[in-house]
């Protein structure tokens, strides 16, 4: 249980202002414990510190490596004196803040190199996903890896629905990756950044292993799941 | 007290071990304090501008163990510019000069030369122990130095340094005739090493207990290395990649399994997860494991493997073990004391890596819990309340919230009264870090409970002077206080400067005291030195409204340092 004031001794420092201001009340979530004078200059600090880096991020948040969320992020609730800071100030980088000592930091930046597997090969590869800014690019330069063998079926197809297809060996592969759980999961699903964090490994599938598990292998100019690949991808 | 001789006072002294213990021995009376001085061999200075080398060893001749600390705890956050100082140098000529035999040198957040190294290895000839802690101003040149000239090194400890790899051939550079070495460790080095002469070296280390490799070390290495010491207690792994099917591995496998008095377990700066298997059957005897820095080991391997560690007594770890695998470990580590939660993700966008449920399963399932640094991407009032009733043993309480002011997610609420329900039940609590949406009211329950509190830290928090003062007027025990970006102002600053003696030392930086406050401070109080770091050229001469940026206050003996640099007024 939280401290109970009421107690307080009359010869304590606690003056019966300094009392009344720090009395524990129930109150309703989202009611205000303070005035909003105080908080505005509460405010004034953090505003203060984050507004140093707001114009750095936001003019390289295109460079930023999938690391500052551009719009609402999950805990974006406003503060309780009222009106939230944008979103994006929240996950700037306030100097020395979150304090861990630089070296762990730089221990665990940098290059994500996640190991590639493809059913069949002799070796597997492995490919930086940092350099890449979205699963086109990705499937392309894996396609380009395995090119001489394989054909990869994925549903982020090329440019005007070209599909990757190498008619000598007729095999396609679905992409699958490993999450941070353990799970395997179909590569596309998630936002391009989602995936960043938390793909860990990636399997190109035999399509035959993939069938019952996935869409419809139809033909490979099946319209309604290239169309529906195609939303998905305008959708973002 | 004048019955006994002075040895018989000595013998007596010898059992009291704490350096706070005989501080306060040598208090007592004169005779006490010249035996007590005269016979004290191991000294702990936590702030190296509090007294002179000078000072030191005329008070100490027998001098054999230093423990020194220079730069603040936030220049680990890059709050303290480059140059601030924290110099070891000048300690290492007096001790040249002097006749004091030293043997172990610790430092912490000291700027340490090649030169200094290089004059420590060819003055001091008994040395035997060299314990660098997030350090810097060194390279391997100065390490050769030290390889090379200390004859008797038993102990060698790198934690967390910035060292400039020139190349790895300082290692070759212990003598044929070192075999004295209990103690080495290298994992914070980024360059290559030279691997024979590390294989040769631990050959030749009979009494080598602890080793700690950097990434440069293969698996390959690490094999050989554990062939020949299989009595390690303590073991750091550098690399720890290769084919799960490879001899290689076969062969570590089979040597793991002889070194049977490996307690502690560190490093795997790259790992193979599939080559995890290979350490299992040491698991079990594990009390310590630090994974902080194995971002490789995820989700269920990690749970594998911890699932394995039922002694572990302390844990460092990534958060992407997340709230699940945390609950494994309060369902395993029945023994845990200590555990760091380490973000994984520095830049921000993470989701939820452990959030307070995590917290509240460690609470339940590890009743010896004392030690906890915890970071996390939100935390709830009732959360900490159960915390607090599950674990009223805290000593350490570090919480940082990642997200600045965020308050209970639940209720929207500041989190005072959780951290207020930690510092009512935890009455031995030492040492407490906030964070997260609070206001003055956190302070009032920490002046008004945390009575064995010593050091504070705290960020974007509290509404008014009063937040300040409720901590120093009730926190008798207060020795560290570090404050940044918090409504504190030139109030709460000079309502009690009498304080500041007691203490030893303060840090405000982003808060609301003036320069003028500061100066008032400076002058009443002649023993404290005022330090202003001004770094952008923002403050004018004379101009007493101006917000100071940064401030760091401490109590000395010596009066203003002479290497503060340009951009530090010591007022």
């Amino acid at each position: 249980m939280p401290p109970d004031t009421t107690s307080e001794s009359p010869g304590s420092d606690v003056t019966s202002t300094v009392f009344k201001d720090t009395e524990l009340t129930l109150g309703l979530p989202g009611e205000a414990r303070f005035s909003g004078g105080k908080t505005c200059s509460k405010r004034g600090f953090i505003e203060r510190s984050m507004d140093l880096n707001l114009g750095d991020s936001s003019s390289s948040s295109s460079q930023t490596r999938g690391k500052i969320l551009a719009g609402q992020d999950f805990s974006s609730e406003s503060l309780v004196s009222g009106a939230g800071k944008p979103s994006a100030a929240k996950r700037q980088e306030v100097v020395g803040w979150p304090p861990v000592r630089s070296l762990r930091k730089r221990a665990l930046e940098g290059c994500k190199y996640v190991k590639v597997a493809v059913d069949g090969a002799p070796y597997l590869r492995k490919v930086d996903l940092e350099i890449y800014n979205s699963y086109q690019e990705l499937l392309r330069a894996l396609e380009q890896m395995f090119m001489t063998c394989f054909a990869i079926r994925g549903n982020y197809v090329g440019e005007g629905g070209r599909k990757v297809m190498y008619p000598m060996k007729e095999m396609e592969y679905v992409p699958t990756y490993e999450d941070k759980d353990g799970d395997w999961m179909l590569v596309g699903d998630v936002p391009w950044k989602m995936f960043l964090e938390s793909c860990k490994r990636i399997r190109l599938m035999k399509s035959s292993e993939a069938v019952g598990t996935l869409a419809p292998r139809t033909h490979p100019r099946s319209c309604t799941y290239e169309v529906a690949a195609d939303q998905q991808l305008k959708a973002r | 007290m004048n019955y006994f001789p002075d040895e018989v006072l000595e013998h007596v002294f010898d059992f009291v071990a704490s350096h706070r213990d005989r501080n306060a021995v040598s208090l007592v009376c004169r005779l006490w304090h010249r035996v007590e001085r005269l016979s004290r061999q191991r000294v702990f200075v936590g702030n190296c501008y509090a007294l002179s080398p000078e000072i030191l060893i005329a008070r100490f001749p027998g001098l054999k163990s230093l423990t020194l600390k220079g730069k603040p705890h936030f220049a680990d956050f890059n709050l303290v510019p480059h140059d601030w100082g924290g110099y070891v140098q000048p300690w290492i000529e007096a001790l040249s000069n002097s006749r004091i035999g030293l043997e172990e040198l610790r430092l912490k957040r000291m700027v340490v030369s090649d030169e200094s190294l290089e004059l420590l290895s060819r003055s001091l000839a008994n040395f035997k122990s060299l314990v660098l802690v997030s350090c810097e101003g060194f390279t391997t040149v100065g390490l050769a130095a030290i390889a090379a000239n200390c004859r008797f090194l038993r102990e060698l400890d790198l934690q967390e340094n910035e060292i400039d790899d020139h190349s790895g051939h300082w290692l070759s550079c212990f003598p044929d005739s070192c075999t004295s070495l209990i103690s080495l460790n290298f994992a914070c080095l980024k360059g290559e090493i030279n691997l024979a002469a590390l294989e040769r070296l631990v050959a030749r280390s009979p009494n080598l207990r602890s080793l700690r490799l950097n990434r440069a070390v293969p698996l390959e290495t690490l094999q050989n290395i554990l062939m020949r010491a299989p009595q390690l207690v303590d073991l750091g792994t550098g690399s720890y990649i290769h084919d799960p099917d490879s001899e290689t591995y076969n062969k570590l496998k089979h040597t793991i399994l002889k070194c049977k008095s490996i307690r502690n377990l560190s490093g795997f700066l790259e790992v193979a997860p599939r080559c995890l298997p290979a350490i299992y059957p040491i698991c079990l005897n594990l009390t310590s494991l630090n994974l902080s820095y194995a971002a490789g080991i995820h989700g269920s391997e990690l749970v594998k493997l911890i699932r394995r560690c039922a002694k572990l007594q302390r844990l460092w770890i990534l958060d992407c073990i997340g709230d699940k695998g945390l609950e494994v470990v309060a369902s395993t580590c029945k023994e845990l004391q200590e555990l760091r939660v380490f973000p994984s993700d520095v830049l921000g966008v993470g989701h939820a890596a452990v959030t307070e449920n995590g917290l509240v399963a460690i609470s339940a399932g590890c009743p010896k819990l004392h030690s906890l640094l915890y970071f996390c991407q939100q935390m709830t009032n009732a959360a900490l309340i159960v915390v607090a009733k599950n674990c009223p043993n805290f000593i350490r309480f570090r919480l940082c919230i990642l997200e600045p002011t965020k308050p209970d997610p639940v209720t929207m609420q500041p989190l005072d009264d959780g951290f207020g329900a930690i510092v009512q039940s935890c009455k031995h609590l030492r040492r407490l870090s906030l964070s997260g949406l609070l206001t003055d009211r956190v302070f009032l329950y920490i002046g008004m409970y945390a009575e064995q509190l010593e050091m504070l830290s705290v960020a974007f928090a509290g509404d008014s002077d009063k937040g300040m003062l409720y901590v120093l007027n009730g926190c008798k025990k207060l020795r560290k206080l570090e404050i940044r970006d918090c409504p504190y102002g030139d109030k709460a600053l000079l309502t009690d400067v009498g304080k500041y003696e007691t203490m030893r030392s303060l840090w405000m930086s982003s808060c609301e005291v003036t320069l003028g406050g500061c100066k008032t401070l400076a002058k009443e109080m002649p023993r404290l030195n005022v330090e202003i770091i001004n770094e952008h050229d923002q403050m004018e001469i004379g101009s007493e409204e101006q917000r100071v940026e940064k401030m760091y206050l401490y109590r000395t003996l010596v009066g203003p340092r002479k290497d503060a640099p340009e951009f530090v007024w010591t007022l």
